[in-house]
């Protein structure tokens, strides 16, 4: 049971990482008055960028693999933030719709990676559409002295990916940069009153293309995070992750505390159906064994229950949850006011 | 003389409007000056360049005699300049503190540092008396506060020109006089003060010299002890102004309208807005409703109107006999409503309909401008052009000119003139003269009593104690959505009706009945 509670645990933060950061990014360009639906999209250039470059630098550079883990993030960095910027200037500058031009990102995301995995034979083998992960390398093993804690050094500090740190870290520095320095109160202003903050002398341009930039920044690592220990191969897409972080960050109430244990929630729902598996008393009574006198007839039938038709429920939960969630916590939602609005200087 | 504020030859366009047509005003240091004009004479626009928020197309500014490039706020703030403005700019999720440190931020190793703000703001609030919560949100602070918030921004950026824009439309009389004494104690200390207003009696009170802006164009400077408010008010409008409203005692008669135990919570049903309101209107009579904006006046309306008719149960509107809870719009305009609305261009007018499609927007379905469902667009348009002759309703295509090419003075008496023609004999009017020039006010006046002299019931909504005063037979005073008092315009002061405003008196129920 220990055990199980121990694994679980850990699954569940592996999933809960690239949500936070993701987020946390949805946070930042919202709190600076700019929506940004194309989370999903950027995950998936970060995961893109980041995959290919830790696959096809030569491992012989790198004196161990997270450094080559590094540079995997700085890539995805540099991928998210193009594709931020593409939204940043069709929104901030050219006043577009940001709905629309989050939309063409996310549309355009996948269909890019799909194509230069092809066209340029990045997959497993010619023609394959998929790209071969081998995120175990970068497991970190044990941590000296701290793996030793009981239970904390179990689930913290013992067989993680990097990216649990760097989540960690990033939670913690959003959280004071958003309520702790100039930069987090500028950015806030901008999102629920640009009249005020421009009265203020802050230039709420600026303002807007940094946040929209830093869940450029945030996005493409979650993405990244979320393919480098979360799964085995990457065939151009993050199954939804994107659009669950944006009702992680609604439901988080656009607060980075709240983020994080919203997150939590959502990543214990999404690995239930894996989950199941490390608890064999649960797994027998979601999964009865069929009885040896049951009539061939019924065989396949109840076969076909707890193979096809179980998982899809338990698998389909955290989208049902995302969807009362959202009607339940609509009522007293704290969003930025001016979230998604153009400003327009001379406008009063 | 030294300026401290020298703004020569400025212009300023929107578009294909000219909000500032050469216009130089000189202020000196250490007076109070006023700037009048009625609405859309572009005060705002002149004192928003000023402050940096727009950029003149030409003209230049002085200050202290030296010539400067104000770009942004931030010139402005370098420069000592500071303004409240109109519309109040603060983040209503912010503490009062993080407002007034905003944009202005001490920082210590990177993080925000907010101990000095603290004890500079403290002992400034001391020095001029303003008593400001420094830990409580915008959102829950009184309108008041917010402009004390303001102008200790200003102060807090150690501004010596100091810029009001309209600071009275939101205060009772009260506070008022509280702003203009801390006004008169800036000057005396030295600072230059330049308030926006276009209410005379405020400037023959304050000001010692006043700008006059009409269209666009400066008019002349004077100084206030030379003049008086009809002299004033003849510069602002250009031609002699009638100031009161010639009217007939009323002879009320039957009750048309009665309200009964309304009360009405907010969105998220956490706040009353409306509590307990109980009144009547009669025929021959005009109600005002009085009170600061924001204190129920619009729930008050959209809830008679039907524009939220999420009442509580146990509400009761009767018009002509029948309770109206539960009516729709249609059925309620159909009983007799007439409605003025509020917001004359999100619910007044289709913007981009012409004016006849308007003039027809709650009656077309009637028979006369309808055949098997098709509309008579030639008994319309000639509604309309009789309309058009009855009301002087000026447009550049008359009844095919859309609405949103009219100005706003006509945009209202195209309103006027649709709800006071159809059939009906309760009139609604939700500040039916704001925003309007001088001229469109005497006129809206002049209608609401032609339409109770014709013996129908009016309840009219206003912010301006003047209007109230001037046109009533019955004054409802609103304070935090409740009745706090019913007065005779005939019997009650300006005063009197500012303390009941401001929450500070309140009839108890038996006077009220009294007096009914
Ligand atoms: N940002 C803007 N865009 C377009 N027109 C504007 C803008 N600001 C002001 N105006 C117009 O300029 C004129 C002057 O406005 P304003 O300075 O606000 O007048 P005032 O403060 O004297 O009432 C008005 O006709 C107004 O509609
Ligand atoms: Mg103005």
């Amino acid at each position: 049971m220990y055990d199980s509670i121990v694994s679980y645990l850990a699954l569940v933060l592996l999933a809960a990482i690239p949500l936070i950061v993701t987020a946390l990014g949805g946070m930042f360009t919202e709190r600076g008055g700019v929506t940004n639906i194309s989370l999903e999209g950027i995950m998936i250039i970060g995961a893109f960028v980041g995959l290919v470059t830790v696959n096809k630098l030569p491992a012989s550079w790198f004196s161990s693999n997270f450094v080559l883990y590094l540079c995997g993030m700085i890539a995805a960095v540099i991928g998210g933030l193009i594709f931020a910027g593409i939204h940043a200037i069709a929104a901030i500058k050219m006043k577009a719709n940001q709905i629309i031009s989050a939309t063409a990102i996310n549309t355009l995301a996948p269909a890019l990676a799909l194509f230069l995995t092809m066209s340029l034979t990045l997959g497993e083998a010619q023609g394959s559409d998929k790209i071969l992960v081998n995120g175990t390398r970068f497991i970190i093993e044990r941590v000296p002295l701290l793996a030793d804690i009981p239970f904390i050094g179990e689930v913290f500090f013992t067989n993680v990916y990097p990216s649990l740190y760097f989540g960690i870290a990033i939670l913690v520095i959003s959280s004071i940069v958003l309520y702790k320095t100039k930069f987090g109160l500028r950015l806030r202003a901008c999102g629920e009153n640009p009249h005020a903050a421009d009265a203020a002398g802050i230039n709420i341009y600026k303002m807007r293309y940094q946040g929209v930039f830093i869940s450029g920044i945030l996005a493409s690592l979650g993405g990244y995070f979320l393919v480098t220990s979360f799964t085995n191969e990457f065939d151009a897409t993050v199954s939804g992750f994107g659009f669950l972080a944006i009702a992680v960050m609604i439901f988080g109430n656009w607060k980075p505390k709240n983020i994080a244990f919203t997150a939590l929630f959502f990543a214990a729902l999404l690995t239930l159906s894996k989950g199941v598996a490390f608890f064999p008393a649960l797994e027998n009574w979601l999964y009865p064994p069929i009885p040896a006198d049951t009539p061939p007839e019924q065989i396949a039938f109840l076969t076909y229950v707890s193979t096809k038709v179980i998982p899809n429920i338990i698998s389909m939960l955290p989208y049902i949850a995302t969807l009362a969630v959202l009607v339940l916590s609509s009522k007293k939602s704290a969003a930025p006011k001016a979230s998604g609005l153009i400003y327009d200087k001379g406008e009063r | 003389m030294d300026y401290a504020i020298e703004m020569l030859n400025i212009t300023k366009t929107f578009g294909p409007l000219i909000a500032n047509n050469d216009v130089t005003m000189q202020v000196k240091k250490g007076e109070i000056h006023a700037i009048l004009g009625e609405n859309g004479a572009g005060k705002s626009t002149l004192m928003s360049i000023l402050f940096g928020l727009y950029k003149a197309d030409g003209g230049i500014i002085k200050i202290n005699g030296e010539q400067v490039d104000i770009k942004d706020p931030n010139d402005a703030n370098r420069l000592k300049i500071g303004m409240v403005h109109q519309h109040f700019k603060l983040v209503e999720v912010f503490t009062v503190l993080q407002n007034i440190i905003l944009g202005v931020e001490n920082t210590k190793r990177g993080f925000l540092e907010t101990d000095s703000a603290r004890k500079k703001i403290i002992e400034l609030s001391e020095r001029y008396n303003l008593k400001i919560d420094l830990d409580k949100q915008i959102r829950d602070i009184s309108v008041g506060m917010q402009q004390r918030v303001e102008i200790m921004k200003m102060l807090y950026r150690d501004a010596d020109i100091l810029i009001f824009d309209e600071p009275t439309a939101v205060l009772t009389p009260q506070e008022i006089d509280g702003l203009f004494d801390v006004i008169r104690f800036f000057a005396k200390e030295g600072k230059s003060i330049i308030i926006i207003t276009h209410k005379l009696n405020e400037i023959m009170d304050i000001a010692d010299r006043c700008t006059i802006l009409r269209k666009g164009k400066c008019i002349k400077t004077v100084d206030v002890k030379d003049v008086n408010a009809e002299v004033l008010a003849e510069l602002m409008v250009g031609r002699e102004v009638n100031f009161t409203v010639e009217k007939t005692v009323a002879v009320p008669k039957e009750i048309v309208f009665e309200v009964q135990n309304l009360n009405l919570f907010d969105k998220d049903k956490t706040k009353k807005i409306l509590n307990d309101i109980n009144f009547n209107v009669r025929s021959g009579e005009i109600v005002c409703v009085a009170g600061i904006e924001g204190n129920g006046q619009t729930q008050l309306v959209r809830a008679i109107s039907g524009l939220n008719p999420s009442v509580e149960a146990g509400s009761v509107m009767i018009l002509n006999g029948i309770n109206i809870v539960d009516k729709s719009i249609r059925d309620r305009i159909e009983l007799g409503l007439s409605h003025i609305p509020e917001d004359r261009q999100r619910y007044g007018l289709i913007m981009d309909y012409n004016l006849s499609e308007n003039m027809v927007s709650n009656t077309y379905y009637h028979p006369e401008f309808q055949k098997h469902g098709l509309i008579r667009f030639d008994q319309i348009k000639k509604y309309t052009e009789d309309l058009i002759q009855k009301y002087d309703i000026r447009s550049s295509l008359g009844a095919t000119s859309s609405a949103r090419s009219m100005s706003g003075g006509n945009q209202q008496k195209a309103i006027i003139a649709r709800e006071t023609s159809k059939n009906h004999n309760f009139l609604l009017a939700a500040q039916p003269t704001r925003g309007l020039d001088v001229g469109a006010i005497e006129y809206v006046h002049k209608t609401l009593i032609a339409e109770r002299d014709r013996g129908n019931a009016i309840l009219v909504i206003s912010l301006e104690l003047d209007e109230v005063m001037n046109i009533s037979d019955r004054i409802l005073v609103m304070h935090e959505g409740s009745i706090y008092a019913e007065l005779d315009p005939k019997k009650t002061t300006i005063s009197e009706i500012g303390l009941y405003m401001s929450g500070s008196k309140r009839q108890t129920s038996e006077v009220k009945h009294e007096q009914v």
